[in-house]
């Protein structure tokens, strides 16, 4: 199940820096907390999250056990041309999701 | 003794005096949602909804509004169409009195029901995701609506028996819920705001929670704070203390899907 909130302006001019906003649903488990059982509760975090810009890489980012559960991620690019934004995000069970946005560059 | 040291040692001695039957409430011109007491970064986080971690419940909720169900593959909006227009304002005048149990039914219950009923599908457990995330995007057509307690005489003697549980030494320590929240709202509880505790956000994302939860999550969280055995999830008294909750929050905008600390 994706969940996976992407914010990204519908609109830009060409050259014009653009701030993309996404926060997406995971537990980010740290693995340092004990369960109710006293077992170690497994680390489940979003390891690298990765966005392209009409397929070419514009942000990538590392994560670690400190980030709270369902991070909230912002970074700006500048809009070039019309296309496609894609977040994509990969955690410790090797699971792969995706998010994205259309943005319409227009002088 | 400082006049600070004092003043601790004073409110100490009343909070654990406890027993306030007949607290005055909350003057309704001195309502304050719990939103008002938070920091300007929380306060900002909630107002945003692409911040706003419950944002993504509701999101959540959406589809599952749309996705059949049961036997016969029903969904929600099979028969209910689109929320922004059938759900608008129902919220604000939960809970209600249901016919079939002959008691009041919170939003939460009401919409396991039409699950179980309507669509035939198995019951959704209080606290899952799946039904805090309808509920969350049920309450949030709400969203900026007053709070409308139904008149039904038949809620009455119900929301009388929230008031005296409100009213009533809980736990090891012997607090009322009035203790703090009627009387000491505008103090602080080891740094943190008491607040008011109006029901209007829920349910909300807590930061301490790391996840959305219900008002009955925060209650019991309230009542092991008084170290109280907190009522299971259900029980009537959390539905009957949600009853006085929202006459206290009567007319007081919906916030769903809040934010707190
Ligand atoms: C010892 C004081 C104390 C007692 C007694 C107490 N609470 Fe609370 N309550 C708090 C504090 C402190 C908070 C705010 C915590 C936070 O958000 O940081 C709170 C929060 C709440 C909220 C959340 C309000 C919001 O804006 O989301 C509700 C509702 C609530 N309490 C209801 C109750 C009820 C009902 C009882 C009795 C069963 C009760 N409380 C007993 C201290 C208390
Ligand atoms: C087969 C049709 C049907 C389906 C499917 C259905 N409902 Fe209902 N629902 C009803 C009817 C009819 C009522 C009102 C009559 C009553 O009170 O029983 C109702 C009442 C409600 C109410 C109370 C409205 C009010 O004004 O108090 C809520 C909330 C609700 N449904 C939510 C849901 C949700 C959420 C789902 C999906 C999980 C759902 N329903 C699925 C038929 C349906």
């Amino acid at each position: 199940m994706t969940r996976a909130l992407v914010n990204a302006p519908k609109t830009a001019r060409p050259g014009e820096v653009i701030e993309i906003r996404a926060m997406i649903a995971h537990p980010m488990e740290t693995g340092y907390r004990i369960g109710p059982n006293g077992a170690p509760i497994p680390r489940h975090i979003i390891r690298r999250l990765v966005c392209t810009y009409d397929g070419a890489e514009v942000f990538a980012a590392d994560l670690y056990p400190a980030m709270s559960a369902n991070p909230y991620i912002a970074f700006s690019m500048v809009a070039t041309a019309s296309g496609t934004i894609a977040l994509a995000w990969t955690d410790d069970h090797g699971a792969t999701q995706t998010a994205t946005a259309e943005i319409t560059v227009a002088g | 003794m400082t006049r600070g040291g004092r003043a601790v040692g004073v409110t100490a001695a009343a909070l654990l005096a406890g027993g306030v039957a007949g607290a005055a409430d909350v003057e309704p011109d001195a309502r304050r949602s719990g939103a008002d007491f938070m920091a300007p970064e929380t306060r900002a986080m909630q107002a945003d909804d692409a911040s706003n971690p419950g944002m993504l419940w509701v999101l959540e909720g959406e589809r599952l509004w749309a996705e059949p169900a049961g036997p016969e593959g029903r969904a929600c909006a099979t028969c209910h169409g689109d929320a922004a227009r059938t759900m608008r304002g129902v919220a604000a005048r939960y809970p209600a009195f249901d016919n079939g149990s002959d008691r009041p039914v919170d939003l939460a219950g009401r919409i396991d029901q039409c699950r179980q009923a309507r669509q035939g599908a198995p019951p959704l457990a209080r606290e899952s995701d799946p039904l805090l995330a309808l509920t969350a995007y049920v309450a949030h057509q709400s969203r900026g609506m007053p709070v409308a307690p139904p008149g039904d005489t038949r809620l009455d003697p119900f929301r009388e028996n929230g008031r005296r549980l409100f009213q009533q030494p809980l736990g090891q320590l012997g607090l009322a819920c009035a203790n703090c929240h009627d009387e000491r709202w505008d103090g602080r509880l080891g740094g943190a705001p008491i607040t008011q505790a109006h029901p209007t956000a829920y349910p909300l994302y807590r930061l301490e929670w790391q996840a959305l939860g219900s008002l009955q999550r925060r209650l019991r969280n309230c009542m092991a704070g008084v170290r109280a055995e907190p009522l299971p999830f259900g029980a009537p008294e959390l539905i009957e203390l949600e009853l006085h909750l929202m006459q206290r929050a009567a007319g007081m905008p919906m916030e769903t899907p809040g934010v707190r600390p």
